[in-house]
């Protein structure tokens, strides 16, 4: 792994997002992701549901009537490439790995299926597809970052809503963008997904601008990964164990006066 | 307005959002709340059809509080110019013109010319109807045969010039009217009016953006004269940031406007000829030219399309294979000759790149036109509807029709795909966009252009050796296209080169203006002459806007001369000076003595700005250097159309065919009076208000696209990652018509029409949005349903077509059908199934007979 290479990721500014879904077929496309379902889910314009294994970007649609003011809010949901990534850390076979580009991503091929890495996700992102049992979700394009590509998803969107780039200058921009909106009166706006908005997760690689708090896209308000409290909780089950032990030694040798 | 521009032309709309990143202010008026709406700044909800009552208040709104941009509309528009004392205005004849005849149903525009000007004698013709070619695409200002200017007041105190026409013609279009028409609140309507004068002027500019939502109407083409009208006054035209963008539904449907799938039009926008005016080359010409603008020299344009066609075989002693071209003899138009199907009139039918089936108004009609035919070929990706009619259809379902009584021979040929193929598309601003091939296609799949090439190739073989009159049109037929690839197909550039023509010396023509009518030049379309001079493929072109100047010339090439804004000599005052350095595109440079600018000057280059033309001029010095319209006779703007159009000079409020709402200005008048009717069994109308069972049908309806698909299903509905993001029909209804009809999210909804019953899911949703419509005691509510179009029985994702719920009425000036506006009942639940289906359809038409 080289230090010289900056972490990459994706600033999505949902202000401009205009739904098209170009992002979803765009992934789906480039890395040959199967179809997820012919279902009418009567969710808005949203038939695409969740982030999941065969789902790698999933632009929600909330309609919200402030009396009488319309308003439709699209974004495009991805993998957060968290700086603490618990699907990494609990994977047992190393198939989940940090790239050299700071990414988090799946080896299908060393993938095993056990599972762990789904609930240790605190955004429900990863998942396991039932055709193979592996794990699978968003690679930020790894093969195409390789070749100095831009990731399907942000080459496809026509409004730049998805952009991809050094996450350093990606938050300078977000920023800037955020200040830009409350400027003009969308007061809500906000960024989700610094190390300051997500300190459970140390950060994300994704970040985004939204329009409304992040409970209202589907998105957890403060992220945790699940395996932060690990070393804690080990202590705290090693102590556990040793009155346990020690309760059943007392209890052998209190037989044994018997 | 009548665009959904984020969602159907969503790479198109990246510029909006930019322009709204550097301070645009975005207005969207729609029939619903949509993914446009979303991104825009304000948002009016509008009843479906009612866009002439919404922009005629505008204008209304312009010309009363005198917010047009006068020092503009005076030297570039018509609105001096005095029209004839015959001409009586919808306001004096409650809702018709003057020149009504009622018994053909057509108007004659003779009253409505300008005052002194000759009526062109082919006027006397108009029982054929639509077929004179001139009608159909600007006028070419053909009809004005004086090269002398008509008569102007520079006042505008004239009580018979255009601007007092206009003025009594739109006054009765108030913010009320409007509000009661459009169920637009007043002050959200005054608040539109406002922000869009104050965004025009000398400093700053508004566009137009539109699309089927407004063509697809009875009174479509009138629609987009009343932009027009508006965008002259507030001097939106010819400049920078103007303008009323045509937002085209597909890939190159302007470059198939261009170089013409349409009946009644020839490359560059020529005439068809017509078999009872067009005798010879010298008729056809003397009809179709004018004395005074860039249509005067329409002979040579001619000539050198005959010579593209017919090389050698063209000479001065046969009118240049003239006689070749095909006459026509009446409407020819889609419908029309649809019914020339169902009636047996027609008996073989080429269907390439479309699925009427679906895409069509009124299905059912389409699907009866098509049994009808001796046979059809298709070609497409995938076996769409229309090429599974025989054995998949609602009537096979309903037990109507079975494939044994269908004896169409029907060829299905499968289509190379668009990356397939190498070729241009043209965009709505003109650009021609070259495109590589990126892979072969696969098994028999095959180009469009191999398909026409061999199949030319093929019928040759067969009239070889024929002295049969009727072959000569296709012997004499150059064919100069070398064949390349494992498939022999023919060589796409060598097409564009003969499109661009060649001069006498056989070099590449850089421009349309060297074109002669003696012969010695060719070009398959004139417009587009330059598109590849110097041999140059210059729609390949692809140099980055950001390494270029913001006219951007070197991405691709826009027809004329790769002229980026037309009528650009609009964007300088009379004198030839910017209007404001803010918004400077093209300017008079004195020492140089010729036009200058960042874009092509749309003006003979050396005109000087004072040019006034003498005895004799003809051409483009028979126009003003104030003139900045050069394809008109006149060299104006035309607020009021003295010719060109079928339907009046100006634009007037008509309700759609089928409409719940009583027109609100004429009492007579309901709907426009010249559009076209299909009144047959297979093609029955709704009641309309003021006829007896309107409350049968009492809600609007609109059909419309999503992202998600494309058209009529064919490139999405079999594709796993399309499909999927909308797989199945809905209905889009608000939480007001939910309650009063039952109607629950997510489950059925059956809607019906004259026409059929179909079925989709029930989307209720606050973007859908009830009107109040009217006022006092006709104050009521009316409810919208938004339908899109997209399904079909074949693919993954399939349902029901919401197409096959509207009547064919169709547009006089363009026969176009009303897609956008008709009447419906919705009932909850599924549809019958079975013979169930049409007996639903038929209780209906009996509850409107028994009220009769």
């Amino acid at each position: 792994m080289s230090a010289t290479i900056p972490r990459k990721g994706f600033f999505t500014d949902t202000s401009v997002c205009i739904g098209c879904k170009a992002c979803e077929v765009a992934c789906k496309q480039w890395n040959d992701v199967p179809e997820d379902g012919l279902d009418f889910l009567a969710m808005s314009y949203d038939n695409t549901g969740q982030l999941d294994a065969n789902t790698w970007r999933h632009v929600a649609f909330i309609e919200q009537d402030d009396g009488g003011d319309m308003r439709w809010l699209m974004s495009s949901d991805v993998c957060k490439h968290c700086t603490s990534a618990a699907c990494l850390e609990v994977c047992p076979t190393g198939a989940l790995f940090r790239t050299e580009f700071g990414t988090v991503v799946v080896q299908p091929d060393v993938c095993n299926g056990c599972g762990y890495c789904v609930p240790a996700c605190p955004y429900g992102v990863i998942d396991r597809r039932k055709e193979d049992g592996r794990a699978w979700k968003c690679t930020l394009c790894y093969d195409r970052l390789k070749d100095d590509m831009t990731p399907a998803c942000a080459q496809a969107c026509p409004t730049q809503s998805i952009q991809f780039g050094d996450v350093d200058e990606l938050a300078v921009v977000a920023d800037a963008r955020v200040a830009e909106l409350q400027a003009a009166g969308m007061v809500k706006a906000q960024l989700y997904g610094k190390p300051a908005d997500t300190p459970g997760v140390g950060g994300q690689g994704s970040l985004f601008l939204l329009l409304d708090e992040p409970e209202v896209y589907g998105l957890p308000p403060d992220p945790v990964t699940s395996t932060r409290n690990l070393r804690s909780m080990w202590g705290a089950a090693a102590g556990a164990g040793a009155v346990l032990v020690a309760g059943s030694l007392a209890s052998i040798f209190a037989g044994r006066r018997r | 307005m009548g665009s959904n521009m984020a969602e159907n032309h969503p790479v198109g709309f990246q510029w909006v959002v930019e322009a709204k990143r550097r301070g645009a202010r975005v207005i969207h008026v729609d029939p619903r709340f949509t993914r446009t709406s979303a991104m825009a700044d304000t948002h009016a909800t509008i009843r479906a059809g009612s866009d002439i009552a919404f922009l005629g208040g505008v204008v209304n709104y312009v010309l009363q509080n005198e917010r047009d941009f006068r020092e503009y509309v005076v030297p570039y528009t018509n609105a001096a110019s005095i029209v004839s004392e015959d001409f009586q205005d919808t306001e004096d004849l409650d809702g018709l013109f003057s020149g009504w005849d009622a018994d053909g149903r057509t108007y004659d525009p003779s009253s409505w010319q300008y005052e002194g000007m000759e009526v062109n004698a082919a006027a006397g013709n108009r029982e054929m109807g639509t077929i004179h070619g001139e009608s159909a695409h600007g006028a070419h200002g053909a009809r004005m045969q004086e090269s002398e200017a008509p008569k102007r007041d520079e006042t505008l105190q004239d009580p018979r010039c255009v601007y007092q026409i206009l003025r009594r013609h739109f006054s009765r279009y108030t913010p009320a009217m409007v509000q009661q028409t459009c169920g637009v609140p007043q002050d959200k309507f005054i608040a539109i009016c406002d922000a869009l004068c104050e965004n025009s002027g000398r400093e700053r500019t508004s566009a137009f953006c539109y699309a089927v939502g407004w063509t697809q109407h009875s009174h479509g083409a009138q629609n987009i004269r009343t932009a027009a009208i508006l965008q002259l006054l507030l001097g939106n035209i010819g400049r920078p940031g103007g303008g009323i963008m045509a937002l085209r539904g597909h890939a190159s449907i302007q470059g198939s406007t261009d170089i013409p799938t349409l009946y009644n039009l020839l490359p560059g926008y020529l005439p068809m000829p017509s078999v009872q005016d067009d005798d010879t080359l010298d008729s056809y010409c003397a009809r179709n030219t004018p004395p005074a603008g860039f249509w005067s020299a329409m002979r040579a344009y001619k000539i050198s399309l005959l010579k593209a066609w017919f090389g050698d075989a063209a000479t001065e002693e046969n009118e240049f294979c003239f006689g070749h071209t095909p006459r026509m003899t009446g409407d020819h138009s889609v419908y029309p000759t649809l019914q020339g199907m169902e009636d047996g009139a027609v008996e073989g039918f080429f269907v390439m790149g479309q699925n009427p089936t679906v895409g069509g108004v009124n299905g059912r009609l389409n699907r009866n036109a098509l049994a009808g035919l001796k046979w059809l070929v298709v070609r497409d990706l995938v076996e769409i509807e229309t090429a599974a009619f025989w054995y998949d259809s609602p009537e096979i379902e309903t037990g109507e029709r079975t494939a044994e009584d269908i004896g169409t021979e029907v060829f299905f040929l499968p289509a190379a795909t668009h990356v397939e193929k190498a070729g241009t598309f043209t965009n709505t601003q003109r650009l021609l966009q070259w495109r590589e091939q990126a892979v072969e296609p696969v098994e028999d799949c095959r180009s469009d252009l191999w398909f026409m090439h061999h199949l030319r190739k093929r019928v040759m073989e067969r009239i070889a050796g024929s002295d049969k009159p009727c072959d000569r049109a296709l012997q004499d037929l150059t064919w100069p296209y070398p064949e390349k690839g494992p498939h022999g197909d023919p060589d796409p550039e060598a097409v564009l080169r003969e499109i661009n023509g060649y001069d006498g010396d056989g070099k590449l023509l850089s421009t349309y203006m060297t074109l002669k009518d003696d012969g010695s030049t060719s070009s398959g379309c004139w417009i587009y002459a330059g598109c590849f001079a110097d041999d140059v493929n210059q729609p390949a072109r692809r140099r980055p806007g950001q390494e270029q100047t913001w006219v951007a010339p070197e991405w691709g090439w826009a027809w004329p001369l790769n002229r980026r804004i037309l009528y650009n000599r609009a964007s300088a005052d009379p004198e030839g000076k910017p209007w404001s350095e803010r918004k400077r595109l093209v300017w008079w440079d004195e020492d140089a003595g010729k036009w200058e600018g960042d874009d092509i000057p749309d003006f003979k280059p050396d005109l000087r700005p004072d040019h006034v033309p003498g005895e004799g001029d003809t051409g483009p010095m028979a126009l003003r250097g104030t003139d900045p319209f050069i394809m008109q006779a006149d060299g104006k703007g035309w607020l009021f159309a003295p010719a060109g159009m079928l339907d009046g000079p100006l634009p007037t409020h008509y309700e759609p065919q089928e409409s719940p709402v009583g027109n609100a200005l004429y009492g007579r008048q309901q709907a426009n009076p010249a559009r076209k009717e299909f009144k047959r069994k297979s093609n029955p109308y709704n009641p309309t208000h003021g006829e007896p069972g309107t409350e049968v049908f009492p809600y609007v309806m609109t059909t419309y696209r999503l992202t998600e698909h494309h058209t009529a299903g064919g490139m999405s509905r079999w594709l796993p990652h399309l499909a999927e993001l909308q797989p199945e029909f809905f209905a889009e209804v608000s939480p007001e018509l939910a309650a009063e009809k039952g109607l629950v999210h997510g489950e059925f909804v059956t809607i019906v029409t004259s026409r059929s019953a179909v079925e989709a899911r029930v989307m209720v949703t606050e973007r859908m949005t009830p009107l109040q419509i009217g006022e006092g005691d006709q104050l009521h509510t009316l409810h919208q349903v938004g339908l899109p179009y997209h399904w079909g029985s074949a693919g993954m994702a399939t349902g029901d077509s919401a197409n096959d719920l509207l009547s064919v009425t169709l547009d006089p000036n363009v026969q176009i059908g009303e897609y956008k506006a008709a009447t419906c009942d919705v009932r909850p639940g599924r549809r019958p199934r079975g013979a169930a289906r049409r007996e639903l359809v038929d209780g209906y038409l009996k509850r409107v007979k028994d009220l009769q």
